[in-house]
């Protein structure tokens, strides 16, 4: 309340602060002021970041691993807050039967979840193991001052470093290791999160998680067997051979995915740790209610992709409505199914029918050229073209082509359909006159007609997207088909009977 | 090959080496050097005179040997400004190695100050970053074997790897083409100069140098960028202080001709 009552405040004096800077230009002020005032404006970023010198005993941080995302830390006044946060350089697997030797904070890829409050003071204790290998540091996003805190915390194996930031932007920032060769460290899983919640706190949900994208290179391939090394040249080119969600394949799938239930709202702390590729963040079947859009203070709203770059982040809200599994993917989507950047959110509860019914029936479909063969076309058109068609090409491409267009009416053994679409099996009304079928094809047959003495009010559209060949084809292959007469229709006559409009013709749909 | 050994006959006693010194160290001629950092000062290579570096690592048993003759260096009684509290931490006790370090293994847990004081006390010095990075370019056959990415790939395999497991003992790997062993793949190693590789804790300040750094010409910046294999033992140089020590961190030292 007290914070509420503050922020008012602030919101007055910079309207009053506004309307006095703007009084030169007395067009916009009324504007300014009336943007200020109503509380949509900026929120004024690190110049009102800072509440002052922290206040109580100091607080230690409550660091977890992913995807758990650390409690809402609950306070209304600036703390000093202290994070120890330590490298451990490790083998873990990052695809079944493939281990990579990892760089970690805090042991896991990526690194533990912090979470302070804007306002705080954060004294940062960095611990590189006596095990590592190599020296290490932190450049953490939401620091403000030169290196986000890297040259301040370079540390040998077997030491710690210790330097102090004051939080003074709100907002979702990636953390990450900055030591020589600053890419080899990000690619080998040194990065993770730190939420520097807005002074009023994330609004409340019930479940949160944390889950962050890395692209990592090894010198095997996809899933080769075995322990990988780190590749340095794929890393260079940006091909990477896997893309994954909290460092390993499978990490968030079958037993380990995240569970919610049908009800909740969801909220998602999302990060890219690269080192180099950007990701197109994706819950397939939800639609992202809100997503405060790279991390920051606003939310956008109904989104069903968010970019979130390299060294970025976003934050995704929505409401469960429908059990069942949803896949959160990189929408660049090889990722996905041939990268391994795949994780799933595992939604129990009862189903609600009337917002998604599941599937209600399995039906046959056959659109236009459902399966044709069509080897038998190629083969007529190859024929066509040096001269040497024979009728039995003819009659073998025009099956393929009226199992497509024509049987969807006329039926595949050309029986018709009473009282609807005349047969053309055995029809006296093709007997009659051979040249009836082509012209039909290519022009259609409107109104009354009488096939083996039935009557038939006919509306056959022109199906003149036909090319000539197709024409002479599908009619050789009805004439010679179901007891009618045989014979056969050339290119050449298809064209002609093109160019004369029968007085019966369909003027089409 | 042969003519090679016979080279190396010839540069021995130039490197003016005494006792041990022929078994325990080789002979390497020195020249123009394209060393993978930038310096401003020396666009066609670095000059590296003559000198002899020993063929392996200082090991637990050598060690013993100098702290035995020189007390003032055994861990109980060292000065804290020159070797921090877990100096040679993995001994049994000041005098005896016990299971933990085995007389073979390459010792650890060493400051630059003891280092130092080792190679003093057998008429030798630490050798400097560029002697060491000279030597260690060359790979079984080659020289320089550095644009190679078969011999970057197997020195970044060895980085990757954590140290958390026993160390074999030094002397295993077969020599370089300078008759020296171990300078990849077992421990990182000092150099006299290693304080002047002021790399920034911030490897992306290259852009802005700082340039009272001037002096310690590595602060400039990389010449190889791609030599990420350099780079890092550089990086991890420039992460220590004199008195530091760590699990992975031995020496050897070197002699220049007279």
């Amino acid at each position: 309340m007290k914070q509420v009552t503050r922020l008012l405040a602030l919101a007055v004096v910079a309207a009053l602060a506004l309307a006095g800077c703007s009084s030169g230009k007395p067009d916009n002020a009324d504007t300014d002021a009336s943007q200020a005032t109503a509380g949509d404006g900026e929120t004024g970023g690190s110049r009102k970041g800072d509440f002052g010198p922290p206040q109580g005993a100091p607080v230690k941080a409550v660091l977890t691993s992913p995807p758990q995302v650390p409690p809402a830390t609950g306070r209304t006044a600036p703390a000093k807050v202290i994070v120890e946060l330590d490298v451990v350089e490790k083998e873990m697997p990052i695809s079944e039967g493939v281990t990579y030797t990892f760089w970690t904070f805090g042991g896991t890829v990526p690194g533990s979840f912090i979470r302070v409050r804007q306002g705080d003071t954060v004294e940062f204790h960095l611990r590189n193991m006596p095990e590592s290998k190599m020296p290490h540091n932190i450049d953490l996003h939401g620091v403000t001052g030169p290196g986000g805190g890297a040259a301040s915390s370079f540390t040998a194996p077997g030491h710690s470093s210790r330097f102090t930031f004051k939080a003074l932007n709100a907002g979702l920032y990636v953390y990450h290791c900055a030591t020589a060769p600053v890419g080899m460290h990000v690619a080998n899983g040194m990065y993770g999160l730190i939420l520097i919640e807005p002074p009023q706190g994330m609004p409340p949900v019930d479940k949160e998680f944390y889950v962050m994208q890395g692209d990592f290179y090894t010198t095997g391939k996809y899933r080769e067997k075995g322990h990988q090394p780190f590749d340095m040249e794929k890393a260079i080119e940006e091909h990477p051979t896997y893309v994954l969600f909290n460092g390993s394949e499978g990490a968030l799938t079958g037993d380990k995915a995240l569970a919610t239930r049908v009800g909740d709202t969801v909220r998602m702390y999302v990060g890219n740790g690269g080192p180099n590729l950007v990701s197109s963040f994706h819950v397939i079947g939800e639609i992202f209610d809100k997503v405060w859009y790279e991390g920051g203070t606003k939310f956008q709203e109904n989104v069903q992709t968010t970019l979130i770059p390299a060294g970025g982040a976003a934050m995704m809200e929505f409401h469960m409505e429908v059990p069942g599994s949803y896949v959160l993917v990189d929408h660049s989507i090889f990722r996905a199914f041939n990268k391994g950047a795949l994780a799933i959110l595992k939604a129990e509860g009862a189903d609600n029918k009337a917002i998604y019914s599941g599937k209600e029936v399995d039906y046959v479909y056959l659109g236009d050229r459902a399966q044709p063969n069509m080897q038998a076309v190629a083969t007529a058109a190859a024929s066509a073209k040096a001269g040497d068609l024979s009728v039995e090409e003819q009659i073998n491409a025009g099956k393929a082509l009226f199992a497509g267009t024509c049987s969807t009416c006329h039926q595949p053994e050309g029986q018709g359909m009473e009282g609807v679409f005349p047969p053309l099996a055995k029809s006296d009304y093709i007997a009659g006159d051979t040249k009836r079928v082509p012209t039909a094809i290519l022009h259609g047959l409107v109104g009354p007609v009488k096939v083996n003495g039935k009557d038939y009010d006919s509306n056959m559209p022109p199906m003149n997207q036909l090319t000539d060949d197709e024409v002479a084809n599908i009619a050789t292959y009805v004439l010679n088909s179901w007891g009618n007469p045989g014979g056969r229709v050339t290119k050449a006559e298809a064209a002609a009977i093109r160019q004369q409009k029968p007085s019966n013709a369909s003027g089409g749909h | 090959m042969r003519h090679f050994a016979a080279l190396l006959l010839l540069v021995l006693p130039l490197a003016g080496l005494a006792g041990d010194g022929a078994a325990r160290y080789a002979g390497l001629p020195g020249g123009r050097f394209q060393s993978a950092l930038k310096y401003e000062d020396a666009k066609d290579g670095v000059r590296i005179k003559p000198f002899a570096l020993m063929r392996r690592p200082v090991t637990n048993a050598e060690f013993l040997d100098f702290v035995t003759r020189l007390p003032q260096w055994q861990r109980n009684h060292v000065a804290g400004v020159f070797a921090e509290a877990r100096y040679l931490s993995h001994w049994e006790s000041p005098t005896r190695l016990g299971p933990a370090a085995l007389p073979e293994q390459p010792v650890v847990w060493v400051s630059w100050f003891a280092a130092n004081a080792y190679c003093e006390s057998v008429g030798a010095r630490l050798p400097t970053w560029s002697e060491w990075e000279y030597a260690a370019a060359a790979d079984e056959t080659r020289k320089d074997a550095r644009k190679d990415p078969a011999w970057r790939e197997r020195i970044l395999a060895w980085y990757s790897r954590p140290s958390n497991q026993a160390l074999p003992r030094a002397g295993l790997q077969t020599a370089n083409a300078w008759g020296v062993q171990d300078l990849h793949g077992l421990v990182w190693e000092w150099t006299d100069d290693y304080s002047s590789l002021l790399v920034s804790g911030d490897n992306r300040n290259q852009g802005d140098a700082d340039k009272a750094k001037f002096c310690g010409a590595g602060a400039l910046s990389m010449d190889d960028r791609e030599n990420y294999a350099v780079l890092m033992r550089v990086a991890m140089l420039s992460s220590l202080e004199g008195a530091n020590t760590t699990a992975n961190l031995g020496f050897r030292c070197a002699r220049s001709a007279r």
